[in-house]
């Protein structure tokens, strides 16, 4: 029996929204600025904390796990690399939630915060291995051939020759899934990780005031996306006239 | 000295009313363009009759395709006027001021108009008979059966009959710029702007595309303004011959004078070039 | 490991929930359905007036795009399902409360806005795709603005979007899951959640789910593809359906007709097509 994990999940603690008493909610005020005030640095400690960290460690991985996979695919015997590919697949196209909820509850000696991460890393791994794959079979033919006329070990040719050249132009899609699996994080709530939205319902449930919390909620993302976006969509512009 | 071909027997009868230039069908006032800092054409001012067939020459960029996109308003005009049949097409000059016209306006005049691209730029998804009627029955309101007759018709005039079902990719770019010549024509268009029709093909189908547009001038009395590094078919057709360089018309005539003993050095060169003296 | 003795019991488990299961099922398709008809919409008509010339109706539209892009979609869904009712429950004389008060709705509009705002940009994108020369030609021909988008640009940035569209609503399918914390939406996430519970045998339940959603979005992929062959066979450019799906499939037959490539009109020619994965991510589509 699961009983080792205690405890109702935090998005269970988010009020029933139909289940509210209406007659409170019309004496308060819509919009109240102190408790605004008094819900951000918690829930901003929180976007440190935790969406924050998920986000870059869940990227790194997605940024090596990727290119394992990638360069897998290209040197695995047929049978293999088709395993890996679907494998591949099955990630990609199943659901986050599901897939947080699955391992949480199936490796029950990792804390919530690993899973997260782990999850986010291998998700977008996934996706990244994609981009990785197009970079690879960018690389011109006669780069490979150059390396096998010199003789250069298989290892070598992908260290200095291959990687160096199919990385560059995948460098603003790993921005765009960071900014994507940034916006991903809230999904963490199933799995009761304390992330900035959790955070943010905890704040509201106790007076069913959930106006401020969700909007600060919403403009953290906004004001932290957007201009990420805008700097990757730069820096996309800049490789494409490199080129 | 360079001889275009040998015209002798297909001289262009005069033009209809080129004696009557009070009446023009094109007219250039001042008209300017430039593409920010770059000015294409300056002050330039010229008159095409009705019926009128005026070939434009000169060295790429001298700016004669875009005098053809501001007739057919693919580019903004930013000084000047051009009037259609004596109406403003763009902007009017209204007490000293210049005005834009209504949009109105602009449409009414725009349907009396038709383009030839170098690109043919007909439309992938649509067949060939589809591409042809379209703009009769949906944007002139003409009955469909009287569309699809008369696409018929033209597709049989530019050598086509059967081609009316076939997808535009699967034709040849001979074939595709005969469809796009039936597509102009479908909507009886008052003048004809050809736009390099024949530079993006191939040297052997040149002659069937230049033959369709030498019949479709002795046939019709559509004026013409066209663009066309092929002088044999400006001297075959062409009423009157306009040498523009740096923007300007430094000169203009019949073809035979033109082509045969110019005044300007420039011109001179310019026909030296083309004809691969 | 017991696993594999057990394995009949987490059968049987299973068996005793297959109603409910099924049930939850058929409210994620529901969702994926109707939110991503609803993103289609959004997206159509967002796109369009994104990729307009004028500032006026660009410039409200990428705000709105790129609004509902940055905020999550769970906030979103947050805000829809705590702070709008609130308007309701302070001005009972509001019209449609029963649609605010109705979770599923607001899950289909939460999801239905939030990938609709991905797909406006994958929507514009593509008309800007479409050769400049073809806009040229509907002008030549005094096309209005409405008809030479419906008739000519729209068809042919149609097969260029449609791999982005498969995505998102891919996406859609798999944010849809997120929708089972919502009371009321008793979605196949849900019901699957609801095993573990009573059960010891979660692995294998979790697993099978994995399994259902790996198939429905197969089958949403492979929807599309047809549509998108459907759409390319339009524009003159690969196999009919019939073609495909016929036994002994014909290879247009390579006549003296064909044309030279640079003989081609517009997209003959081939306009770069973003290369999109099977589930590249809706961020990868920037």
């Amino acid at each position: 029996m699961i009983t080792t994990v205690s405890g109702t999940l935090l998005a269970e603690t988010i009020d029933d929204p139909t289940l509210v008493d209406e007659e409170e909610v019309r004496q308060s005020p819509f919009w109240d600025w102190e408790f605004a005030f008094e819900a951000f640095p918690e829930m901003f400690m929180a976007f440190l904390q935790v969406t924050l960290l998920v986000t870059v460690l869940g990227t790194i991985i997605a940024a090596v796990l990727g290119l394992v996979i990638a360069i897998l695919l290209r040197i695995l015997p047929k049978p293999l690399a088709w395993i890996v590919r679907w494998v591949a697949n099955f990630i990609r196209m199943t659901p986050l939630v599901v897939q947080l909820i699955f391992v949480f509850w199936t490796f029950l000696w990792m804390d919530a915060l690993t899973v997260g991460i782990i999850v986010f890393g291998v998700h977008y791994a996934t996706y990244m291995s994609e981009v990785y794959r197009a970079g690879i079979d960018s690389v011109p033919k006669g780069q490979w051939e150059a390396t096998t006329a010199l003789s250069m070990s298989a290892v070598r040719t992908w260290r200095k020759v291959v990687i160096p050249q199919a990385l560059r132009s995948t460098v603003p899609s790993l921005g765009n899934y960071a900014i994507s699996m940034f916006k991903d994080t809230p999904f963490l709530l199933v799995i009761s990780v304390a992330e900035m939205v959790t955070v943010a319902g905890e704040i509201g449930a106790p007076t069913f005031r959930y106006t401020e919390v969700f909007t600060i909620a919403g403009l953290i993302f906004l004001a932290a996306s957007y201009p990420t976006a805008v700097l990757v969509n730069r820096l996309e512009k800049r490789l494409a006239y490199a080129h | 000295m360079p001889t275009p071909t040998d015209a002798a027997g297909t001289q262009p009868a005069p033009a209809p009313s080129s004696s009557s230039p009070s009446n023009p069908v094109i007219e250039f006032v001042d008209v300017e363009k430039r593409f920010g800092d770059n000015i294409v054409l300056k002050d330039l001012n010229f008159q095409v009759a009705r019926g009128e067939r005026v070939t434009l020459i000169g060295p790429s960029g001298s700016g004669k395709t875009t005098i053809l996109r501001l007739v057919m308003t693919l580019e903004e005009l930013t000084g000047g006027y051009i009037y259609i049949d004596g109406q403003p097409l763009t902007h009017e000059n209204r007490d000293g001021k210049r005005v834009p016209v209504s949009k109105k306006q602009q449409k009414s005049l725009r349907t009396r108009i038709g383009m030839v691209f170098q690109q043919f730029n007909l439309f992938p998804n649509m067949t060939v008979l589809e591409n042809i009627i379209e703009a009769p029955v949906h944007v002139l309101g003409r009955p469909k059966k009287d569309a699809v007759a008369k696409a018929h018709s033209l597709l049989e005039q530019v050598g086509l009959p059967d081609k009316a079902n076939a997808h535009p990719t699967s034709l040849s770019g001979g074939q595709q710029q005969r469809v796009a010549i039936a597509r102009a024509l479908a909507m009886d268009p008052e003048i004809l702007l050809l736009d390099e029709v024949t530079s993006a093909l191939d040297p052997e189908v040149v002659d069937d595309v230049l033959n369709i547009l030498r019949e479709v001038a002795d046939t019709t009395n559509v004026t013409m303004l066209i663009v066309t590094h092929e002088m044999g078919f400006a001297r075959d057709v062409s009423h009157k011959v306009m040498m523009f360089d740096g923007g300007h018309v430094i000169e203009e005539g019949r073809p035979e004078k033109i082509f045969t003993n110019p005044d300007q050095e420039r011109t001179k060169k310019f026909l030296g070039a083309v004809l691969g003296d | 490991m017991d696993f594999f003795e057990d394995w009949p019991d987490y059968f049987e488990v299973v068996i005793n929930w297959s109603d409910r299961l099924l049930e939850g099922l058929w409210t994620t398709i529901q969702l994926t359905i109707f939110g991503g008809a609803l993103a289609f919409v959004i997206a159509i008509v967002l796109g369009l007036l994104a990729g307009s010339s004028s500032l006026w109706l660009r410039g409200p539209a990428r705000v709105i795009i790129e609004f509902f892009r940055g905020i999550s979609l769970v906030v979103l869904l947050f805000l829809l399902l705590y702070v709008l009712p609130q308007l309701w429950m302070r001005n009972p004389d509001l019209p449609f409360e029963g649609l605010v008060r109705n979770t599923f709705l607001l899950a289909v509009i939460a999801l239905g806005i939030n990938y609709g705002a991905y797909g406006a940009e994958a929507v514009r994108a593509s008309l800007t795709t479409v050769p400049k020369s073809q806009w040229e030609a509907t002008t030549a021909l005094s096309m209005s603005w409405p008809h030479k988008i419906r008739r000519v640009i729209f068809p042919q940035a149609w097969a260029l979007m449609l791999p982005s569209l498969t995505n998102l609503w891919v996406h859609l399918l798999k944010g849809s899951a997120i929708a089972y914390i919502i009371p009321f939406v008793n979605d196949f996430t849900f019901e699957l959640n609801n095993l573990r519970r009573p059960t010891d045998i979660w692995f294998s339940h979790a697993f099978i789910g994995l399994v259902v959603y790996f198939i429905l979005a197969l089958i949403l992929t492979l929807f599309m593809q047809v549509l998108e062959a459907r759409a390319k066979n339009k524009l003159g450019r690969g196999p009919s359906l019939r073609e495909i799906f016929s036994p002994d499939p014909k290879t247009t037959p390579p006549d003296a007709s064909l044309p030279d490539p640079k003989d081609m009109t517009g997209p003959g020619g081939g306009p770069k097509q973003p290369a999109s994965g099977a589930g590249a991510h809706p961020g990868g589509a920037r």
